[in-house]
């Protein structure tokens, strides 16, 4: 009752800051800048919400926050809660509302206009912003005081952030894509730009089947998609059969293999085949040289990204596959063979099939890695790209078109989509989990000789190829001009990293700027990512709200909205008021934290489903709190799962593009989008230097992220060695 | 805090639902301080959602819970003052033992130094004295098991709750531990709400049992009321493995029945029982049975030989009866022909 009443004025305090104290709107210097102090009395713009109430579209605002005190007054917790709630709800919608109807010059929708004439406003500041968080507690507190999740004020306080936050960061931003598809510049309704690109036989054309001509790039993003998830997913099986039923060398040395793409930024792969089979490529030229031929271009276009492709998800569909090649519980194909059945038989009646969801799984993440490719079309599609590469092109080339690139990226999702749905309704209905709880005695039966010999044969051939591209990335940068001049040099490390002494320390070299960016950015995404996908995971799986499912459902599906559909959604939402944030760090920040998130989401979905949920309540019946309850008893059983979320989500900010390059600015340029733009100026030396030198740096962070995090003590002797199952890797 | 109800609970009208899954319809039940209730029941019949609710875990779809004479219904877990022993222990596996039992105090605002001291008091009150230092994965059975109850026991709640706490342990340990845990509670005089679906275990340690059936209490009582007048045919066959026979009371005099079963007549308390057709209850160990023909016979069904003891299914005229043999050497074979009779003490007319 009291602790009910305290909490309850703090936040009632809170909004009032909010409201008289804090800048409503957005400035200019920044959201945590305070250099508005200065400007207190003299500038209308840095005023509080109280002084800005001239615009009576606010005024619901103060008379919500006056209602819940009067509440807080007047009635006891169990009587109020409901109320404060339904405020609390009541002030968001108001504020979402206004804030979208009223844009920077007035109203946004030709159909207001009979309201009467408004001035603009600008977007959500501080205050602004301190208030809708404010409303969020109410709705909060008021749940708590009713009873609701068993009264625990921090479990719903997070839910409801959590909601808004993935309403504000991943619906939001698709909602506008697909609005602005339908708006003019000076944003009333339109459909022309819609229609105009809807039908484009440049998209749909399917003359490459029948007939003559090329195929629209819809259908060839899909068809590159459809051979690279096809070819991974065998390559992947085969790696994960010769690394588990066969007793072969250099199985370590495998398995180091698969990490590399995971740290390599994704167009290095396209690069080094640049360098190896483009037109001034080495092989290339010996080929023509012995030959004759003429080979010209032939790696540019769909060939050239495909098997960029095979050479960066291969790895990544053999993480996956090899948990489900080790799940198969021995004693089923034990049993199979007592009846009599033949290697062979068994492996195709009994382990085949119950790999099959697993297979699934893998050549469905490699079909939305493939369409969500960006880095690779972009350095080989030559004058064929595919769609994530259109969608850049028509947004930032000389056609500047948004609403093809909003037809585009529709298209684009829907492909992903599709594939995401489909497996979830394929999987639905044969999920036989096969790792038992029982300790499972027993050995996997060897492979048949007919699927041995092949398959060692093509993983030996393949790894060779991956270790070989590797070594001329590396090598690619400490000599002078490719394919012409091959001296030994350090020209291009200098010129990126040089540092000097001009009357003080400088840092000299031209990747630094974009290397410190890289680098800050990463490190402030990557503990919030981990933060917040583990606090949604334990949410996810501990608590039952109402919602939960499809809560879980659409954090899921956000693993395939493809990185161009997310940069370009994010421009379209958070360019103009009411949340404006184009050309910041924290749009990266963001960008980064909703994207990475839903593979923290799953790593702590399985990680907490292994510790017993009595953990969680004899805490809470031990007096402690909620937050107490995460933080002493399930953060540090959670340690494996911490540090895979926190290395991903640094890896993949640091390595991703997609997003990242309609997203930079002048101010925060990320080292990818720098190094593309390297590349796209033929600078392949520096680029190469550069892309090593990150690779270095990620590995050097990934072993202090080890030693921070720490290890799990749950037994004083050595742990016997725990079958690993790999973690999930994901667009 | 030390009011006269201090540790008294009480739950009214409550009912909770699962989804559309009615687990307890309606539940009323009075609990006094310093007393022992169990909670006793077949699988599934809401033994631990009651527990559970009373513990703040899961929240009433109505009705009101009180602790203490306070209405708790609404406060969280972590503001109730209970505390409770899971079935699978759940000790922090990361903690040390002290650390886990200095837990709850430390969440209450303790100073690590006096929460220690008295984690080593609760420790030596379970006889685990020294082994603070230990993890506990280093533990046995039976020794997590105690620092489970020290955990909770440090904590001085005025309610402890238990969830089948003995599940895990052999026949051997639960025995012992059953009776350590009742002699604390004796001594410290703390109510306790335990939960068990062994019936041994609940006549062993309660004041009073309370018996569950699909939600819904089936009777409460003292455990000798319980195994000695059972309410219905549930009950008895739940407490101590009785058959239920139909039998005749032919009349009633001085509180006692004279009831005629199978072929044979017998005496037995009456229980405001009248004339006319009526149930009894047997218990498995009040058959006698002799090879031949007699009054009451019956044809062996099936036997099993356990040592101390022979078990026997028997085939008669009131229908299958479940008899145990403590006298008898070799079993019978099945078919045999047997003769019945009845020991009185283990007779109760169904009310
Ligand atoms: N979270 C839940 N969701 C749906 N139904 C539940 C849930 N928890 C319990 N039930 C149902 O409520 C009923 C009572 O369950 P409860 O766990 O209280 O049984 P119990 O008496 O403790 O049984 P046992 O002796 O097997 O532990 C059961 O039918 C169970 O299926
Ligand atoms: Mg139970």
């Amino acid at each position: 009752m009291i602790r009910d009443n305290r909490r309850l004025d703090l936040l009632l305090l809170a909004a009032l800051i909010s409201f008289v104290i804090l800048p409503w709107y957005r400035l200019r210097s920044g959201f945590f800048g305070l250099g508005w102090v200065g400007d207190y009395l003299t500038d209308a713009r840095v005023w509080p919400g109280v002084a800005q109430l001239g615009q009576w579209w606010l005024w619901p605002v103060p008379v919500m926050l006056l209602a819940a005190a009067l509440l807080r007054l007047t009635l006891p917790p169990a009587r109020r809660g409901g109320w404060l709630a339904i405020l609390g709800a009541a002030g968001i919608a108001w504020m979402m509302t206004q804030g979208l109807s009223v844009g920077l010059r007035g109203w946004n929708w030709a159909a207001l206009k009979a309201l009467g004439d408004v001035g603009g406003q600008q977007a959500f500041g501080a205050g602004a912003i301190g208030i809708l968080l404010c409303f969020a507690g109410l709705i909060a507190y008021g749940l708590a005081e009713r009873g609701a999740l068993k009264g625990d004020a921090f479990v719903l306080g997070s839910i409801t952030l959590l909601i808004g936050l993935v309403a504000l960061f991943v619906f939001y931003p698709l909602v506008s894509m697909f609005t602005g598809a339908f708006q003019d510049f000076d944003g009333s309704f339109t459909s022309a730009g819609v229609a105009r690109n809807i039908g484009d036989p440049k998209i749909w054309s399917l003359r490459c089947l029948f007939g003559s001509g090329g195929c629209g790039v819809a259908w060839r993003t899909f068809f590159l998609a459809l051979s690279t998830a096809t070819g991974t997913t065998l390559l992947g099986l085969a790696f994960a059969l010769v690394a588990t039923r066969m007793r072969v060398p250099f199985k370590t040395g495998l398995r180091l293999l698969t990490v590399l793409p995971i740290i390599t930024p994704p167009f290095v792969i396209g690069l080094a085949l640049t360098l190896m089979l483009g037109r001034a490529g080495f092989v290339t030229q010996f080929i023509e040289d012995v030959t004759g031929w003429e080979l010209g271009r032939w790696l540019y276009g769909l060939t050239g990204i495909w098997i960029a492709q095979m050479l960066s998800f291969t790895p990544i569909s053999f993480l996956v596959l090899i948990g489900v090649v080790e799940g198969v519980s021995p004693s089923m194909e034990e049993a199979s063979q007592t009846m009599r059945a033949s290697r062979w038989r068994t492996f195709r009646r009994v382990s085949l099939p119950l790999m099959a969801p697993g297979i699934a799984n893998a050549f469905l993440i490699s079909f939305i890695e493939s369409m969500a490719d960006f880095g690779n079309p972009l350095v080989l599609g030559g004058n064929g790209g595919v769609l994530s590469t259109e969608i850049f092109f028509a947004v930032v080339g000389a056609q500047h078109d948004p609403a093809r690139a909003a037809v585009l990226a529709t298209v684009l999702l829907g492909f992903t989509l599709s594939a995401f749905l489909a497996q979830r309704l394929w999987l639905g209905r044969r999920n036989f989990a096969t790792v038992s709880g029982k300790g499972d005695g027993g050995r996997h039966a060897a492979l048949p000789r007919r699927v041995a010999w092949p398959v060692t044969v093509v993983v030996f051939l393949w790894a060779a190829f991956t270790v070989f591209v590797y070594g001329l990335i590396l090598f690619g940068g400490f000599v002078k001009i490719w394919g012409l001049d091959h001296t030994l040099t350090l020209e291009h490390y200098t010129r990126a990293f040089s540092v000097g002494w001009q009357g003080g320390f400088v840092w000299t070299g031209v990747a630094w700027n974009s290397f410190w960016t890289t680098m800050k950015i990463a490190l402030i995404a990557a503990p919030l990512t981990a933060a917040v996908g583990l606090l949604t995971a334990w949410l996810i799986v501990r608590q039952r709200f109402p919602g939960r499912g499809i809560f879980e459902f659409a954090l899921m599906m956000s693993f395939a909205i493809p990185g161009t559909v997310i940069g370009i959604s994010y421009i379209m939402a958070f360019n103009l008021p009411p949340v404006q944030m184009t050309g910041t760090a924290m749009i990266l920040i963001f960008c980064f934290v909703f994207r990475n998130m839903p593979v923290g989401v799953r790593g702590g979905v399985a990680a907490m489903a292994q510790l017993d949920a009595s953990l969680d309540e004899a805490s809470l019946t031990l007096g402690a709190s909620s937050p107490r309850t995460l933080r002493r008893v399930i953060l540090p059983l959670l340690r494996p799962a911490i540090l895979a979320a926190l290395v991903y989500s640094f890896v993949r900010a640091i390595t991703s593009i997609s997003a990242v390059i309609f997203l930079v600015s002048a101010k925060y340029n990320m080292a990818t989008a720098y190094i593309v733009g390297l590349v796209e100026n033929g600078e392949y030396g520096i680029a190469i230097a550069y892309s090593s030198v990150l690779i270095v740096v990620m590995i050097a962070v990934i072993g202090t992220f080890q030693l921070l995090v720490g290890e799990r003590r749950l037994r004083r002797q050595i742990e016997p060695a725990v079958q690993k199952r790999p973690k999930e890797v994901q667009a | 805090m030390t009011s006269p109800r201090r540790g008294a609970v009480a739950f009214e009208h409550v009912r909770k639902d699962f989804g559309g899954f009615t687990a307890i319809p309606d539940l009323t039940l009075r609990i006094e301080p310093g007393e022992l209730v169990t909670l006793l029941g077949p699988s599934g019949c809401g033994k631990t959602t009651t527990l559970r609710m009373l513990a703040g875990l899961e929240s009433p779809s109505a009705g009101r819970i009180l602790i203490g004479g306070e209405d708790v219904t609404r406060l969280p877990a972590n503001r109730r003052d209970v505390s409770m022993v899971f079935q699978s222990y759940a000790l922090f596996p990361h903690m040390t033992i002290a650390q886990n039992v200095a837990y709850g105090l430390e969440s209450g605002g303790m100073k690590a130094g006096p929460a220690r001291d008295a984690a080593d008091r609760g420790l030596g009150l379970v006889g685990l004295d020294g082994m603070g230092e230990r993890l506990p994965s280093e533990l046995s059975g039976g020794q997590q098991q105690r620092v489970a109850v020290a955990r909770a026991l440090v904590l001085e709640p005025q309610v402890l709750l238990l969830d089948e706490p003995l599940s895990n342990l052999d026949a051997r340990l639960r025995r012992r531990v059953r009776t350590e845990i009742r002699d604390l509670q004796q001594r410290l005089g703390f109510t306790a709400v335990y939960v068990t679906h062994d019936q041994e275990e609940a006549l062993a340690v309660s004041d009073r049992i309370v018996v569950m059936q699909d939600g819904r209490i089936a009777q409460e009582g003292t455990p000798r009321a319980l195994y000695e007048q059972p309410a219905s045919d549930f009950i008895a066959d739940f407490i101590g493995e009785a058959n239920v026979v139909p039998c005749e009371v032919d009349r009633v005099a001085d509180g006692m029945a004279t009831v005629r079963v199978g072929g044979l007549t017998q005496t037995v308390p009456a229980r405001d029982a009248a004339p006319g057709p009526a149930q009894l209850s047997v218990r498995a160990n009040a058959i006698t049975l002799q090879e031949g023909n007699g009054p009451f016979g019956g044809k062996i069904v099936s036997s099993a030989y356990l040592g101390d003891h022979l078990e026997y299914e028997i085939e008669t005229d009131v229908g299958l009866l479940f008899a145990i043999d403590a006298e008898g050497h070799a079993p019978l074979r099945p078919g045999t022909p047997v003769s019945l009779g009845f020991r009185p003490r283990g007779l109760a007319l169904i009310a």
